[in-house]
Formats: C-alpha cells, sequence, structure tokens
C-alpha cells in the first residue's frame, strides 16, 4: 500500500497511513469472519449463502457511506458537512414518498423494482447538481450558513415527506412504509444484484479520478489554478455521491451520523488527508462498524434490530469528543 | 407600537378561526341558537376553546424559551430542540413513566424539567470547552448531543416495548387537547411572564460573562433564571403537546431581523408571533385533509424550515 509514489521520500517500509489499514484490513477481515461463523449451526452451505447475503449488503452499505461521505467532505472543502446532514437521505425518502402520493401505490408495484431504483437514482443525481450548484457554486457563502442551510433542508425534506406520508391512505401507507425502512438487520436481498453492479460501476468510474481529489481538496481557488475543470470534476463527483446515497438509503434508510463518524476517525486515523489512504480507512471502518456491531448485537447480546440506534449513540459521543479535543489544543 | 397592536388583532383573528374550524359544525348562530346546553356549545367549551387556549399558550412559551435560550448561549441558532433539552425532557419522561407510572402528571412533568435541566447544563458545560465564537460548533454539538440522548432513549423504549409511546411524544400534536388536559401549559405562560420580567437581565446576559459583572449583575443567576425557565417550558411543553420543532428557532430569528436584539421590546413580538405561528399551522393541519388532522409538528416541520430556508437564502451576506 505504501511507497508507490517518488514524492514519499522516507524510506521506511511502512509509514503511518500503511500501518493503519493494515490494521483496519485485518480488524474489518476478523468481524467478517466472526460474522459468518459465529454460532452457526446445522447446514454451513446454507448458513454460508444466507449470512453471506447480509454480508453482502452491510458492506455495499459501509462501502457506499463511507466514500460518499469522504467524496463529498472532499468537494465541499469541510470536515463536518457530509451528504445526510445536507439531508440527501431525506431527500431520497422524499423522492419515493412523492411517486406513491401523486402516481399512486401502482406505480410502485408495477414498475419493474430494478428500473425503478435506476430510476430513483437518476431523480436524485439531478436533484442533488441542482441543490449544489445553488448552494456551492454560486458566490461565496459562509460554512455556518451552509451547514445551517444543509441541516434545515434535510429537516424540510423529512416533514415534507412525512406530511405526504399522513395524507396517503393507509393500505398504500403500509406498502411505502414497508419498501422505506429496512434495517439492517433485514436487508432487501432483491435489491443486492442492482446495488452491487451500480456500485461496482461508480467505483470503476470514481477510481479513475483519484488524483483529482487530492488537487479538490486544496479548494476551489487553487484546483482551478492547477488545471482541474472544476465544475465538470465536481458535477461527476457529485453524480457518484448521489448514487451511493441511494444506495445505501434504498438498502437501509437513513443512518444520520454514521458517514460522519466514519469519515472524522478515518481522517483523524491516518493524519493525512491523501484520499488514497483516507478513502480505504473510511471503508473499513464502516466495515468494522456495521459488520462488527451486527455481530456483536446478534450473537453476543442477542438484540436484533438496534445496531442503527447504538451507531448514532456512539458516533455523536466520538464526534462530540474530537470536537472538543480539537478545540482544546 | 401601532405595528404590535396590529400584530394582536392578527393573532385574536387566527384565535377565533380556531374556534370555529374542525370536523363537528360550530357556528356563531349554533352557539347563539343551542345555548348553553346545545350541542354546539359543548363542542365548544370541551374542545375548542381549550385547544385554542393551548395552541396560543405552547406557542407563546416555546418561542418566548427558544428567545431566552438564545440569549443565555448567546448564539442565533440555538433553541431547546437544538441544545437536547427537548430530548433530555423526553428522557425523563419515559423514565418517570418506566419507574413511577402511578404518579399525577404534574410530578411526572417536574420529573422531566429536572431532566431538561440537567441536558442543556450538560450541553452548557460542553460548550465551556469549545471555544463559544464558533457560532457553527454551538448548534452542531447541540444537535449532536440531542442525537446521543435520543438514541438512549430509544434504546430504552425499545427494551421497554414503549416505542409507540415515544413516537407519540416525539410528535407534536393538538388533536388531543381537550379541557383538563392542557392546563399545565398556563405553567408556560408564567414562565413566560417571569422571561419579560427579567428580560433586562438576558439582554445584558447576552453580551457577556464580563459585561454583565460589570454593570453588578450575577451572572450565574441570570443564567440559572434562563435556564430553568428553558427547561420548564419545554417539559411543560412537551409534556402535553409533543415536541413541535422549530418554533423557537424562527420566531425569535424573524423577530429580531426586525425589530433587534433588545429583548424588552422583542418578548411581546416572540410571544405573539409564536402563538399566531403555531395557531396557523395548526389551522393549515385541521384543514389540508378535512376531516382527518395532520400533526402540528409536521405541519410546522414543513412551513418552519421552509421560511427559515427563505430567510437564510433571501439575502447570503446578510444572514451571515
Amino acid at each position: 500500500m505504501s511507497g508507490q509514489s517518488l514524492a514519499e521520500a522516507p524510506a521506511r517500509a511502512f509509514s503511518r497511513p500503511a500501518i493503519v489499514l493494515l490494521v483496519l484490513l485485518a480488524l474489518a477481515l476478523v468481524s467478517t469472519g466472526l460474522f459468518m461463523t459465529l454460532g452457526a449451526k446445522g447446514s454451513w452451505s446454507f448458513v454460508l449463502s444466507f449470512r453471506g447475503k447480509k454480508l453482502l449488503s452491510l458492506v455495499l452499505v459501509a462501502y457506499s457511506v463511507a466514500v460518499s461521505t469522504v467524496l463529498f467532505q472532499t468537494v465541499t472543502n469541510n470536515r463536518i458537512l457530509t451528504p445526510s446532514i445536507m439531508g440527501f437521505d431525506a431527500l431520497y425518502v422524499l423522492l419515493k414518498t412523492a411517486v406513491v402520493f401523486f402516481l399512486g401505490i401502482g406505480a410502485l408495484v408495477a414498475i419493474d423494482s430494478q428500473l425503478q431504483f435506476l430510476i430513483e437514482v437518476v431523480a436524485m443525481a439531478g436533484f442533488s447538481i441542482l441543490l449544489f450548484r445553488w448552494l456551492f457554486l454560486g458566490e461565496e457563502r459562509s460554512l455556518h450558513l451552509l451547514v445551517l442551510v444543509g441541516i434545515v433542508f434535510g429537516i424540510f425534506f423529512r416533514s415534507l415527506s412525512q406530511l405526504m406520508q399522513r395524507m396517503l391512505d393507509p393500505g398504500a401507507f403500509n406498502v411505502l412504509q414497508d419498501t422505506l425502512f429496512a434495517s439492517f438487520a433485514t436487508t432487501d436481498p432483491t435489491l443486492l444484484g442492482i446495488s452491487t453492479l451500480v456500485v461496482v460501476l461508480a467505483s470503476a468510474y470514481g477510481f479513475r479520478m483519484m488524483h483529482t481529489y487530492d488537487v479538490l481538496s486544496l479548494g476551489r481557488a487553487q484546483a482551478i489554478n492547477l488545471g482541474v475543470d472544476y465544475r465538470r470534476t465536481v458535477m461527476t463527483i457529485l453524480v457518484l455521491v448521489a448514487v451511493l446515497v441511494s444506495v445505501s438509503t434504498a438498502l437501509v434508510g437513513p443512518v444520520t451520523f454514521f458517514g460522519l463518524l466514519v469519515a472524522t476517525l478515518a481522517h483523524s486515523l491516518v493524519g493525512n488527508s491523501r484520499h488514497r489512504y483516507v478513502l480505504p480507512a473510511a471503508v473499513l471502518l464502516a466495515i468494522i462498524c456495521l459488520v462488527g456491531g451486527q455481530t456483536l448485537l446478534e450473537r453476543v447480546f442477542a438484540f436484533d434490530t438496534a445496531l442503527s440506534i447504538i451507531i448514532e449513540f456512539l458516533g455523536g459521543i466520538v464526534f462530540i469528543a474530537l470536537v472538543l479535543r480539537r478545540s482544546a489544543r | 407600537m401601532r405595528y404590535l397592536l396590529l400584530a394582536f388583532a392578527f393573532t385574536v383573528l387566527l384565535a377565533v378561526v380556531s374556534l370555529f374550524v374542525g370536523v363537528s359544525d360550530v357556528s356563531l348562530t349554533g352557539l347563539l341558537a343551542g345555548g348553553a346546553e346545545g350541542r354546539a356549545m359543548e363542542v365548544f367549551v370541551i374542545s375548542r376553546v381549550p385547544r385554542t387556549l393551548a395552541l396560543v399558550l405552547a406557542g407563546a412559551s416555546m418561542a418566548i424559551a427558544g428567545l431566552v435560550m438564545q440569549m443565555v448561549v448567546r448564539n442565533r441558532f440555538v433553541e431547546p430542540s437544538t441544545t437536547g433539552t427537548t430530548e433530555s425532557a423526553t428522557l425523563g419522561f419515559l423514565v418517570v413513566t418506566l419507574f413511577a407510572p402511578g404518579w399525577p402528571l404534574m410530578a411526572k412533568m417536574a420529573v422531566a424539567a429536572v431532566f431538561a435541566l440537567g441536558g442543556t447544563a450538560l450541553f452548557l458545560r460542553i460548550l465551556r470547552v469549545v471555544p463559544l465564537r464558533d457560532v457553527l460548533l454551538v448548534p452542531l454539538v447541540g444537535i449532536m448531543l440531542g442525537g446521543i440522548i435520543g438514541a438512549l432513549t430509544a434504546f430504552i423504549a425499545y427494551r421497554a416495548n414503549l416505542m409507540a409511546s415515544l413516537l407519540a411524544w416525539n410528535m407534536g400534536d393538538f388533536s388531543g387537547v381537550i379541557r383538563g388536559r392542557y392546563e399545565l401549559l398556563w405553567i408556560g405562560l408564567v414562565c413566560g411572564a417571569m422571561a419579560y420580567i427579567a428580560a433586562d437581565r438576558f439582554t445584558v446576559a447576552g453580551m457577556g460573562r464580563d459585561f454583565t459583572t460589570n454593570l453588578g449583575l450575577n451572572y450565574q443567576r441570570v443564567m440559572v433564571l434562563g435556564l430553568a425557565i428553558v427547561s420548564v417550558v419545554s417539559a411543560v411543553v412537551l409534556v402535553s403537546i409533543g415536541s413541535i420543532p422549530f418554533l423557537g428557532l424562527i420566531v425569535p430569528n424573524v423577530v429580531s431581523l426586525i425589530v433587534g436584539d433588545n429583548m424588552r421590546r422583542t418578548v411581546p413580538w416572540v410571544a405573539l408571533g409564536g402563538a399566531g405561528m403555531v395557531l396557523a399551522c395548526d389551522i393549515v393541519g385541521r384543514l389540508i385533509r378535512f376531516p382527518y388532522e395532520i400533526p402540528i409538528s409536521v405541519v410546522m416541520g414543513v412551513v418552519g424550515s421552509a421560511i427559515f430556508l427563505y430567510l437564510l437564502l433571501r439575502t447570503p451576506r446578510a444572514a451571515t
């Protein structure tokens, strides 16, 4: 993982980021292994395929949340805003609700679920680009304003979808509820194939731009100065973020602080803002949190659906601790 | 002063509309024709009047609580739901419901208020480490703290099978208000009056600790008074109505854009604005899906966030 680039002068075999990544990789592998094997009874082929599907969806969610958050923070050039704080996942819920509200529940059932997913992703990307252009590409606005606007947008989307859901008839509401609120324990297996495909395609495209991310994180003026086609690059990244957010929200529903938790931890553990290190670190951390947490809850404490509650709890605490430590210096 | 009277008249108009809007048909002629015994009168006295009073009381006191909070914390973007206060009150209510279900509502409210006070004190304790000048971090830390306490509450409720009750508390709703079930809200009015009496102190406290001490005021005591007011109001509204998001944030901010920051002058405006806002939202909630009702926290969430976004983005420079 280390020493590919000439710029890295130190001749040490392992730099700090590399060690961090190795440790995280080991932890992620251990939690995956435990998730697959712990407490298994009966036929191995059944257990492995059953848990494999769950594992795949957890990993997909972890990957999407981590990558989308880190990229979004790069584009907006800050460490506090995340797609979910800006209300992107609430936007997804709103879109889905609006379809049922205006076209009727028939539309949700009649259209093939995979086609539907693709349409939703496209709509999400469109909306988020509009939102972003309006907020970030105009005149320079203060970060305070942006965070506040982001939080308020999130609440606005959530309230609007609640309002629409309240006005649906109970039958339609139930169907909608089912498609919206899967949890970590009961992710929807039918979406797995298409989600995997979408994530792999998005990542392949995003991977080619890896070097640009570091340049972008220097800020808008610097990036333009260094020859990056700022508008186009930012738009492309935003489409990627929208795609990934749609995937994770479709699989498990909105999780507000997870991305923030993972991205902040990754940045502070790696101690280096190169995306080559930060991105994999964030993904591995997310996998450890989700898979490890789910294993711990299911096998050790015998709870089932409370993981998202616990993640919000820990995410909040870690965040406050980090903020305090930084400002105490 | 003339504008204040105008605002007052408008709020009264809204209150009158609120009296006559609803599923059961109540009209002025019906009231007069039916006399004291009629069905219209019964609906009027048992349901409509208490509901309208509850709307006015809850709206005014929550808006004032938001204003006091903003003065005490010295930050524009705080209100009981962005400082962990509402969430702490919910936790307290849950705890007392679990361990002492038989207690009268008043006692439960008191426990919720104590928890709210504790949560807010914790928030302020955390803030002492964060540089207060950073406007961004204060509400962010508060929202995070609220999230943590909310998660803790959800976890307890989940284990105790009280998730449904928790959802009901989190969803502010005036449709359950009838005579005998809103009177606690008068405590909110008392708190509002106290805030008005102590308004000058809060204005001074809003300028900082050193400045306050310099003017011969006991800063600590003003802070405690402010926090007590905020906590009691949050607990009262939570216990009798449920949480109403955004109210304490947008009303004082809009008012301060127009009237300024002298609290003695803004309190009546904020009270009227809060009452008017809640009345309007509740009337909309009653009409939009007639004969069914939409809870006020949903309407308030949409309207409140939309107004706030508009205010923030209309003049980007002025808002920062």
